[in-house]
């Protein structure tokens, strides 16, 4: 039976993997290749990559970082962050990343994901959608540019479409939950994942391991992915996968 | 000497890396040429089945792999497997290397029963083994394996049948016929049970002691 999967999130700044304090059994929490192992050894199914550095000097790092990681690491990972060429999706790709997220630029030029798609197959591009909820109106808007710039795009319509185009997989971030830590946005995910037939990522608002059934059952998600309650050992992806599996939920 | 083949398509790096950690040593080509001088190969890829068959071609490599396939050993992965098969309905029918029978299908997205389901078939999915006694899977338990893939492959013989995983019906996940095998799923990034399953590999490679030699009489 396919396995729900979970994915914990690292964000990389000029190769330096923010937020990894609290392992202090990591000789250095802040390398990203440490840190992947020590996911991988705790169980993750994949990993996420967000590279949030500003400079072109940092980005060339994380080309870097990502054939570290492939050296290294024996399950998938994807490469998000500032990715705007296909270029820039064939470097990352080469260098071992098995997808790349685009947000932004999948907005800008939606052309961008049927590019990539074309060259390495729907499968290595995930379409990343950052939403909020709109009280007024009951739907949910696309934000772009780190969740900085409103877009008109319905998050629901703008997910199909990306699938249309050529996405293999949707991670979607609910804004609203994110840090919140009260549970990941259910009712958006559900729409999304019965609206496409892809792979849906739940993201944003994890607090507990409960937090993670909600999202497979009620949400109808294929894979949730987390990143505070992870780096700060709130919860282990150990314990979060034990819980599932008591619930019955096929988990690796 | 393991040869990667190098025809153009999908990413080599991470296959490549998994040989590396297991201390094999290796080529990346697209030359048959140079290919001909390692003890076993192994046919990666990602993409369209066209596409792919038309670059092996091209390089004069799919009537290498067809020649070869009888002494040297040969592990197709996700696409790569696919490849072996007879022919694939991706796009136009397109023929594949033939060596082994069978035919490739998209997954069609909805049951019989009328119920939708997600392609591609993304994510860790258990395997049963069917014939154990594939030096592919000796000394391995059945376990998880990490799939990407939307066709799946139909085998005539269901005595080339190593290993299924169940994703809205019976998914071929490891094949073989005489040195020819497949993985449907990715042993290099299907963690420890896919390092494993590499080793078996290799292993069965070392202990093969005709290299073949193309050009002369047994090719």
């Amino acid at each position: 039976m396919l396995a729900k999967r979970i994915i914990p999130c690292l964000d990389v700044k000029d190769g330096r993997v923010v937020k990894g304090k609290q392992f202090v059994q990591l000789r250095d929490a802040g390398d990203p290749v440490e840190l992947a192992m020590f996911y991988n050894h705790e169980g993750a199914d994949e990993l996420v990559f967000l590279d949030i550095s500003a400079s072109n000097e940092g980005r060339n790092t994380m080309v870097e970082v990502v054939k570290q990681v492939a050296a290294k690491l024996n399950i998938p990972f994807t490469v998000g962050g500032g990715i705007r060429s296909l270029e820039n999706i064939k470097t990352l790709l080469r260098a071992g990343a098995d997808k790349v997220s685009l947000n932004s630029s999948a907005v800008a030029n939606p052309e961008l994901i049927t590019e990539g798609a074309n060259f390495f197959g729907n499968q290595c591009i995930v379409c990343a959608i950052d939403a909020r909820l709109n009280s007024e109106t009951g739907t949910y808007k696309v934000y772009t540019h780190g969740g900085q710039k409103e877009t008109p795009l319905d998050a629901v319509v703008w997910a199909k479409k990306a699938v249309d185009l050529g996405a293999g997989e949707i991670l979607l971030t609910s804004m609203d939950q994110d840090g919140e830590k009260n549970g990941f946005e259910l009712n958006l995910t559900r729409k999304i994942s019965e609206a496409v037939d892809v792979p849906v990522i739940a993201s944003g608002g994890a607090g507990k391991a409960s937090d993670f059934l909600d999202a497979f059952e009620e949400g109808k998600a294929d894979a949730a992915l987390a990143a505070s309650i992870f780096h700060y050992k709130e919860t282990s992806v150990a314990s979060v996968k034990k819980f599932l599996k008591q619930k019955g939920v096929a988990i690796r | 000497m393991i040869g990667i083949v190098d025809y153009g398509m999908g990413n080599l790096y991470s296959l490549s890396q998994a040989l590396k950690r297991l201390e094999q040593s290796y080529i990346i080509s697209d030359d048959p040429g140079e290919l001909d001088t390692t003890d076993g190969l192994i046919l990666p890829g990602v993409g369209a089945f066209k596409d792919a068959m038309g670059l092996l071609k091209e390089k004069h490599l799919s009537d290498y792999l067809s020649r070869c396939a009888q002494t040297k050993p040969l592990l197709g992965i996700c696409l790569g497997m696919q490849l072996l098969f007879d022919e694939s309905e991706e796009g136009v029918l397109t023929k594949g290397l033939g060596l082994i029978p069978g035919r490739i299908f998209r997954f069609p997205g909805v049951t019989n029963e009328g119920v939708r389901y997600k392609v591609p078939h993304m994510g860790w999915n258990t395997l049963t083994f069917v014939n154990s006694q594939s030096a592919l899977i000796q000394g391995l338990e059945p376990n998880y394996a990490y799939f990407v893939h939307s066709y799946y492959a139909d085998l005539k013989n269901s005595n080339t049948l190593i290993a299924v995983a169940d994703y809205y019906g019976h998914v071929p996940a490891i094949v073989g016929k005489g040195l020819v095998f497949g993985t449907q799923f990715h042993p290099e990034k299907s963690g420890v049970f896919g390092q494993a399953l590499l080793k078996n590999y290799l292993r069965l490679v070392s202990q093969i002691d005709d290299s073949c030699s193309c050009g002369e009489e047994k090719c």
